[in-house]
């Protein structure tokens, strides 16, 4: 099958990419890697600051933060319940 | 304000999910990288976006690491002996048909010690869930090899290797009638919230085996240390097929060997709840 | 009421002792029996197969005595009474599941009509060799209530008992029968419905947030059913008021201290017994089950000849009796055990007395005749 057949939608300039706030809960992570490997765009990145447990919560990487898409990934993934996602206006932060 | 400012992650104390999760004993006593939390997640979901009302689901489970999900859910829960929920929750069910009864357990509970509990309960039909957690070790005992090992892998009693053949699930319970088969991974998620869903809604024995990662465990033994390495076995090896021949679906765990996954069985099948209105009416009861 | 609910007629009924425990069952409100066939038991089960659906109450027969227990015990958490009848090699399989009633602190319902044993023994003949199986049979502390009839009459009054105690004090109760009792024919009377005692669990009606379903406030805390709306938590491991696992040792003291003292504070209510010629015996009889009919005899026969002997029948095996024991042996000179095993009841009842003690036992799978206990009574005289 072409590619040339595959066009770019004419409406294309009013679609909404959703944006997400990511929550972090820094207690309850265990430092298990999911959400990192799992962000479709790579938002989060290893963390400095260790919970008392000892394990570094996950934070976003530089410059990354408008690439949240909401997807949620690291919410459903992460065993712990220590993120999660409030979806915004793209438009409206960006 | 600069727009980055406001798009730090921010620290919170409190989930959206934490009214249905006993949040008093967080952080859980699972392993970091293991699955169980995932399936707590996808569980909790899955009774929120049902219809039932939160106070007539119950939790039954047994011993094992994926039985102390029971102590997690704010749900009326049960945390019996080893190798028993299914019948404990049979005779909850039989008693309460109201109740929305779920039994969430591991591998060496539901289908070693508890086996012959599991192939009655099916072969009944009894209005039921059975989630059943498939780490392929006996986690919280130590490591030790259970029915679903799979043929050659190491655990802490087959250390030269599993001598034994391990169970095919789907191709078991689908054999034995059941209404719904399927199974998911930890990774996949939103389909493994599906299917808990449409399990939830299945009159009779709605069974789901949910592949999930036991990297201190099984992992050790098995070169897969931490929960990202079997993030990427997953990610490698799963094949999603709706269609599967059943006979073709068991677990090697062999580098290239597939994962198969799906919703595998969907099908109406008269529950135990219904033949025993049968029951009644020859009795006099009913008319 | 009966009519209405299809209940046995109050007035005398002649039936076998094992149908008898099956009616006493209905009477006392069960609604849930589960169950494996097992010779000399199943009658109950036969019994209770045909009857359970015509009241609209829920009978069936799992694949092992360990699922038919642990389905009574769902269905008691989830509020309704439930019971299953078994025999010795059932009832050893049983013995982790009587340890998660008594932990989750889920009432039910066990009749174990003895058979010979040990292993499979005899099955259609008697024995009487669960008497301690019955009380230490699983692991760990905890306390239960075990009744022993020895007539029709009894095993009818005493299932209904059984299950009246199961509820007030939420704890395993077991009915222990045995084959002969629980074969033969006998007459049995059934009290007028409004004379019938029945105790249903007590529950809790408070606000949600302050209950506690493992309150130590009192022996025995109050219960609520699963689909109450109250999103209790039980399990198996040892828990705090909660009903949250706990590794705790204040815990660990509370929970297992109160699972044993709701019995032994409440003992002398639990003690049931009948006596014969005790006033003057030098000589005393302590028996149960079907060994009390011989051993009746024996001691009316003792008495024509002159022998001071009396004898306590033990309806209650435990919380064993200990004051009608321990006060017969003060005046008495020697108690004699009549029991089918090789010596069970005979080491409680060592314990508390203070004269000699000794047994008369019986080969198992056969009832000991007057004369044999006679010859024993003789001997001790």
């Amino acid at each position: 099958m072409s590619l040339k057949l595959v066009r770019e939608p004419i409406n294309k300039h009013l679609q909404k990419v959703p944006l997400g706030i990511i929550h972090v809960i820094p207690e309850r992570c265990k430092e298990c890697g999911f959400c990192i490997d799992l962000c479709p765009k790579d938002v989060l990145t290893v963390g400095e600051e260790r919970n008392i447990k000892g394990y570094r919560w996950p934070k976003i990487a530089d410059g990354k933060a408008t690439e949240c898409i909401a997807c949620r990934m690291c919410e459903w993934i992460c065993p712990e319940f220590a993120i999660f996602v409030v979806e915004v206006d793209r438009r409206e932060h960006v | 304000m600069s727009q980055k400012q406001i798009l730090k992650e921010k620290i919170v104390e409190e989930s959206p999910r934490d009214d249905l999760i006993r949040r008093e004993r967080f952080p859980h006593i699972w392993c970091p990288g293991c699955g169980l939390g995932t399936v707590l997640k996808c569980y909790v979901e899955a009774i929120a976006a049902s219809n039932i009302p939160i106070d007539k689901h119950v939790i039954v489970s047994g011993i094992g690491c994926t039985g102390r999900i029971a102590g997690y859910v704010r749900l009326d829960s049960y945390h019996v002996t080893h190798g028993r929920p299914i019948a404990f929750a049979e005779g909850m069910k039989i008693v309460r048909p109201d109740l929305e009864v779920t039994v969430i357990s591991g591998d060496g509970d539901l289908v070693t010690i508890g086996g012959n509990h599991f192939i009655h309960a099916v072969r009944r039909n009894v209005d039921i869930n059975v989630f059943l957690v498939n780490n392929f070790i006996y986690g919280m005992t130590g490591n030790q090899m259970g029915s679903t090992t799979p043929l050659g892998a190491k655990s802490s009693t087959s250390p030269y290797g599993c001598p034994e053949f391990p169970f095919n699930l789907p191709l078991l319970a689908a054999a034995l009638g059941a209404p719904f088969v399927a199974r998911w991974t930890t990774l996949h998620v939103r389909q493994l919230a599906d299917a808990m869903k449409r399990a939830l809604q299945v009159k009779g024995f709605a069974f789901i085996e949910i592949i999930s990662p036991c990297p201190v465990g099984f992992g050790s033994y098995n070169d897969l240390r931490e929960g990202r390495d079997f993030i990427k076995l997953f990610l490698e090896n799963c094949i999603v097929d709706h269609s599967a021949d059943l006979n073709k679906v068991g677990i090697t765990l062999r580098p290239g060997e597939p994962i198969i996954l799906g919703n595998f069985v969907d099908r109406e099948v008269p529950t135990y709840h219904e033949l025993e209105l049968e029951v009644f009416r020859k009795a006099g009861w009913l008319k | 009421m009966s009519g209405e609910l299809k209940l046995l007629k109050p007035g005398i009924h002649f039936m076998m002792g094992n149908i008898a425990c099956a009616e006493a069952a209905l009477i006392a409100g069960c609604e849930f029996y589960a169950g494996y066939p097992i010779t000399p038991s199943n009658e109950i089960a036969e019994h209770m197969s045909r009857r359970m659906p015509q009241l609209g109450r829920h009978f069936i027969q799992m694949e092992d005595e360990i699922a038919s227990i642990v389905a009574v015990c769902g269905a008691s958490a989830a509020g309704v009474k439930a019971m299953t009848a078994t025999s010795g090699p059932g009832f050893s399989l049983m013995m982790e599941t009587i340890g998660l009633s008594a932990m989750l602190e889920l009432p039910c319902v066990i009749v174990d009509v003895q058979r010979a044993g040990p292993s499979t023994g005899i099955p259609t003949f008697v024995g009487q060799g669960d008497v301690m199986q019955a009380r230490w049979g699983s692991h760990g502390d905890y306390e239960l209530v075990v009744y022993s009839p020895s007539t029709v009459q009894e095993f009818f009054d005493l299932t209904i008992e059984a299950f009246n105690t199961s509820e007030w004090l939420r704890i395993p109760v077991i009915v222990l029968s045995d084959e002969v009792v629980g074969h033969m024919y006998g007459r049995l009377q059934v009290p007028e419905y409004d004379k019938i005692k029945i105790i249903n669990r007590k529950r809790y009606s408070g606000p949600r947030e302050e209950y506690l379903p493992y309150s130590s406030e009192t022996l025995v805390p109050l219960f609520v059913a699963a689909g109450d709306g109250f999103r209790i938590h039980m399990t198996g491991l040892t828990h705090d008021e909660r009903g949250y696992p706990s590794l705790e040792i204040e815990d660990s003291h509370k929970l297992v201290e109160r699972l044993v003292m709701k019995v032994k504070k409440n003992a002398k209510n639990l003690w049931k017994y009948e006596t014969l010629y005790l006033d003057d015996a030098d000589v005393v009889v302590v028996t149960f089950g079907i060994t009390a009919r011989s051993t009746e005899e024996a001691v009316r026969r003792a008495r024509n000849e002159g022998l001071k002997v009396g004898m306590i029948k033990l309806l209650t095996l435990w919380p064993f009796p200990e004051d009608p024991v321990k006060v017969a042996s003060q005046y008495a000179r020697r108690i004699l055990v009549a029991e089918i095993n090789m010596g069970q009841l005979i080491h409680p009842v060592r314990e508390v007395a203070e004269c000699p003690v000794a047994g008369i036992n019986y080969p198992v799978g056969y009832v000991p005749p007057p004369e044999y206990i006679l010859d024993g009574i003789r001997a001790a005289v």
